[in-house]
Formats: C-alpha cells, sequence, structure tokens
C-alpha cells in the first residue's frame, strides 16, 4: 500500500489543484497551518441558501496537503452547510485511499480541519 | 604516542547493531545523526549490564551493588570532564540534554544576574533550544533579546559582533548550526564577548559528537551537550560551567542528593556537582554516555572531524549536480559540518523524505527546530542530511539517486 503513497490521482491533484484560487465573494475565508511541516492552506466558501455554493482554496506545502485540499473541495461543494460543519475526516482519508503515517497525518488533515475551523469557529477536532 | 588512524566507515559499521536493519527490504542508510545518533554495541552493552549486574540506587548506598553504581556512574563523569578537557569533574553537571542544561543557566544564573533591560544577545541560527529559554527569561525580567545577523552562505555576519555586544550581559550561541552544519569561530566570538564584559554560553549538541571540543582552550562560560547524538543513549545530557560560576549559583531543582543538610524549614546545598542534580540520576544513561566517550576517544575526534569533512565535501560536490536543489550552509567543508540542509523544486520537503525512506534513506525533512532560521531563509522546510562516523560515500550516491527518483515521480 506504501508504494500508492505518491499515487498518480494524488499527484495530479498536486500538479493541476481543483477550485484553486481566491474567491473574491466569499463569505468565510479561512486560513489553516501546520506549523510544523509548514504546509499552509486558506479556505474561501461562498454560502448560498444554507448550502455550501462555492468553495476554492489556495495554499502551500506538501504534495498530500494540497492533494487533499483539492479532493475535499470536490467532496463539499454543493452540501448543506449544516452537514458540512461535521464533516467526517474518515471520508476524507478514505477518499485519499492510501494509507497515511501518523507523521503526515496532520498533512491530510489540514484541508478538513480548516473546513471544521471556517464553519464552527474551532476545529472540534474528531480524536482518533 | 598511539598514532591515531583515519576512520574506516565498514568496520564503525559493524559496532552498530542498528545498521544491520533493513528498510523496506533496502539496507538503513541513516542521514539523522543531526537528530539523534546510533549506539554502538558497547554502549548498549554496558547499560545492560548495569541493569543485569548491579541496578542500585547510587551515592550514600553501603552495599556493593548501590557502591558499584555509584563507582560506575561517577567514572562516566570523569572520562566525559576529560573528553571537553576541563579543569575539574566538579564542573561537569548531568542534565537531561542539552535543553535542560540551558534551563539550569536560565533559571539559575540568569534569574539572578540578568535585570531588566540587560541585553542577552543570541543569533539567527539558534536551535529553539536556545531561544525559546532565553525569551523566556527575557519576558520574565524585563530583559532584551539581539540576535547576530547570519549572511546568505549562513555565515555569522561578525564584523557586526562588537557593535552588537554594548550592554550584553550574556552571549548564547550554537558551536554548529543543526540546520546549516555552520561551525561558528567560538574561540574568536568568546574573546570579543569577553572584551565587552559579557558571558558566553555555547550550545555545543552538534559540536561534541563531532569535533575535538576543548572547554578550556574556547575560554567559553558554560557549554551545554547532549548524550544522545554522540552515539550515547537520551536522557543524558551535560552542562560545564566554571566552577566559580557554579558556586555562586542558586541551586535548580530541589529534592533529595543536591542538599548537604535539610531542616524543617532550610536547608543547605551539596558540593558540586551533585548541587546542581536533584533526585535519583540517570544512572544507566550516565554509564552509557562514559562508553560513548570512551567510544569516540578511542576513534579520536580529529578523525571523526576529518571524516565528516569529507564526506561533507563529496555531499556537496554530489548534490549540487542535482539540476534545481538549492543548498543552504557554507561551501566551505572547513567550515561546514556533517549537516546539509537542502530544498529541491516543486517537491516539499516532507514528501521527498517520504519517497526516499522508501529506499531505506532516513533524513529529516522539517524547520529543524529553527523556525526563526527558516523565515530568513525563506523556505517554509528543508531536507537535511547529516553524516556521522558510520556513514560513507556510497550512501551520498544513495541519496542522490532517491533524490532523482523523487524528481522523476513529481515531474
Amino acid at each position: 500500500m506504501g508504494d500508492d503513497l505518491y499515487r498518480e490521482q494524488i499527484l495530479e491533484h498536486y500538479k493541476n489543484p481543483h477550485h484553486f484560487g481566491e474567491l473574491a465573494d466569499a463569505d468565510i475565508t479561512q486560513e489553516g497551518d501546520n506549523p510544523l511541516c509548514g504546509d499552509v492552506i486558506t479556505l474561501y466558501l461562498k454560502l448560498d441558501d444554507g448550502k455550501l455554493g462555492d468553495v476554492s482554496f489556495r495554499g502551500r506545502g506538501c504534495a498530500i496537503s494540497q492533494a487533499s485540499a483539492s479532493m475535499l473541495t470536490d467532496m463539499i461543494v454543493g452540501r448543506p452547510v449544516a452537514e458540512l460543519k461535521s464533516f467526517p475526516t474518515k471520508d476524507l482519508l478514505e477518499e485519499l485511499g492510501i494509507q497515511i503515517s501518523p507523521a503526515r497525518m496532520k498533512c491530510a488533515t489540514l484541508s478538513v480541519n480548516t473546513l471544521r475551523v471556517a464553519l464552527n469557529g474551532d476545529s472540534h477536532e474528531e480524536e482518533d | 604516542m598511539i598514532q591515531a588512524r583515519a576512520i574506516n566507515a565498514t568496520a564503525v559499521r559493524a559496532d552498530f547493531p542498528i545498521l544491520g536493519r533493513t528498510i523496506n527490504g533496502k539496507p538503513l542508510i541513516y542521514l539523522d545523526s543531526a537528530a539523534t545518533s546510533q549506539k554502538p554495541a558497547a554502549v548498549i552493552d554496558v547499560m545492560d549490564d548495569y541493569y543485569r549486574r548491579y541496578n542500585a540506587n547510587p551515592h550514600r548506598g553501603v552495599y556493593t551493588i548501590s557502591e558499584e553504581a555509584t563507582a560506575a556512574y561517577e567514572s562516566a563523569r570523569q572520562r566525559v570532564a576529560a573528553f571537553i578537557n576541563a579543569t575539574s569533574v566538579k564542573e561537569v553537571i548531568f542534565t537531561r540534554n542539552t535543553t535542560e542544561a540551558i534551563n539550569l543557566v536560565r533559571y539559575t544564573w540568569g534569574r539572578v544576574n540578568i535585570r531588566r533591560g540587560d541585553r542577552i544577545l543570541l543569533t539567527e541560527m539558534e536551535h529553539h533550544s536556545n531561544l525559546v529559554p532565553w525569551q523566556l527569561l527575557a519576558q520574565e525580567v524585563g530583559a532584551q533579546l539581539e540576535f547576530l545577523r547570519i549572511d546568505d552562505q549562513g555565515l555569522l555576519q561578525l564584523d557586526e559582533l562588537e557593535a552588537r555586544l554594548d550592554g550584553v550581559r550574556l552571549l548564547a550561541i550554537t558551536h554548529q548550526s543543526n540546520t546549516l552544519g555552520t561551525i561558528n569561530p567560538i574561540k574568536a566570538i568568546t574573546a570579543a564577548a569577553h572584551r565587552a564584559g559579557a558571558l558566553v554560553l555555547i550550545d555545543g549538541a552538534q559540536a561534541v559528537p563531532h569535533m575535538p571540543v576543548d572547554v578550556k582552550d574556547l575560554d567559553v562560560d558554560f557549554y551545554a551537550f547532549s548524550g544522545h547524538k554522540m552515539c550515547g543513549p537520551t536522557g543524558i545530557g551535560v552542562l560545564w560551567a566554571r566552577r566559580a560560576l557554579l558556586e555562586a549559583m542558586p541551586p535548580f531543582l530541589g529534592g533529595g542528593d543536591m542538599i548537604k543538610r535539610v531542616k524543617l524549614h532550610e536547608a543547605s546545598w551539596n558540593d558540586l556537582p551533585w548541587k546542581f542534580e536533584a533526585g535519583t540520576p540517570a544512572v544507566a544513561e550516565g554509564i552509557g554516555l562514559g562508553a560513548a566517550v570512551d567510544y569516540l576517544k578511542n576513534l579520536g575526534m580529529d578523525q571523526v572531524r576529518t571524516h565528516e569533512r569529507t564526506l561533507v565535501d563529496y555531499a556537496l560536490e554530489k548534490l549540487q549536480e542535482i539540476p534545481g536543489i538549492v543548498l543552504y550552509g557554507p561551501r566551505d567543508p572547513e567550515i561546514h559540518g556533517g549537516a546539509i540542509s537542502f530544498t529541491i523544486p516543486d517537491i516539499h520537503p516532507h514528501d521527498l523524505a517520504t519517497l526516499v525512506d522508501r529506499d531505506g534513506i532516513a533524513v529529516r525533512a522539517g524547520h529543524h527546530c529553527t523556525q526563526p532560521l527558516m523565515d530568513r531563509l525563506g523556505v517554509p522546510a528543508t531536507t537535511r542530511a547529516s553524516f556521522y562516523i558510520y556513514n560513507q560515500p556510497d550512501e551520498v550516491d544513495q541519496l542522490v539517486s532517491g533524490i532523482q527518483k523523487a524528481q522523476k515521480v513529481f515531474a
């Protein structure tokens, strides 16, 4: 499984991230970082009648952190905000579909933790 | 006099059981000795022997195995003292590690001697362990922190030193940068600091394992280092300080062993070095450090330094051939210790470290506990390869081909 860590889909998201850039009319802008790794992302959320009308992100960091942010944007756009407030980390990890070592878990979950802060005001970080 | 021989890394490797391991089916290539060194069997064995044959609380025990434990622990202290050419064994305080040694100075000498408005001079290349304790002290007493800057080669801008020393009470500086590999000219810096009336504390965590260190010759006032980076175990470190300073300093932690006489409302302190060693010490670790010192002494610290300089020279040359690589730190191997930091365009250091781990190569990626230095370099993180006595040029070659493979993955 380890050899799939940089499988094509992850590298593709890293090189050509989806929903990348700034949303000029975002309702919520939330920065998140892993000071230990130097991964940073900013999530831009546009709300529309209780749903996530649009989403984008900017960031820099390792392939895992940036690919996971890209995948997350695909997963959450258009969904009800109430639902996204408790978006399960495991859903994103399943989408990543790779074995994440404990040392890299913070990279893989940066985007979803940032989403939780954006919608709840704090991370309510799930204990694993 | 015995003529010391050049280090034969192949022979040295046989002394380190862990180097027989494979990672992902490949032989372990350990390039993270700046974080912690591997341990020779000689160190592991003496610690094991202590637990199997004479485990006892040292000092004051009147029975045989306690006396044996005391003798072994104190003999380790003597060997450490000789290793750094301390004037007296009383000047060698065992701590948990470099960090604790520096914090000991902060809490004892620092609290008494650093006052509101005083200046503490540090550098931009300090490890957090020689930065955060002084931030805390400065906040506590209202002192000011000043920083010697580095140039683009990762060298201290020493032309500014004399001007920056004005009003400085303490200069706290690393002997060798754990991130850049820069070896600082401590003797000259110390002389300038003393002329300006400042005391000098050296973070020697990256120096004592890798080069001859003579505290008397350097003429410094405090010198801190860790056992685990010099073939010894974790949990044991050293603060060396001038005896007069130690005599005048109040104790650090209070408790057993550091006292002479205790009454209900007061106590008097034990003699040096035990005045600074409260509680049951790390006996096995101390004994292990003694064996580590013997091991390094047998190799010869001049030879250790020569071996690493050769490796660094080779690695700098080989790494430079990688397209786009950015190398940090001095180009001159004469002032570049055994740690090399670099970045590869478009590959985050964590991805690089993960990818080369597939080939059994252990390198560190991150800020290396030098976040202000990362800010200065303008990068969030670097990859660092660091060398020791058991590393060989072919491991540098493997690293280079590992990086090239990673570049293909990310191409």
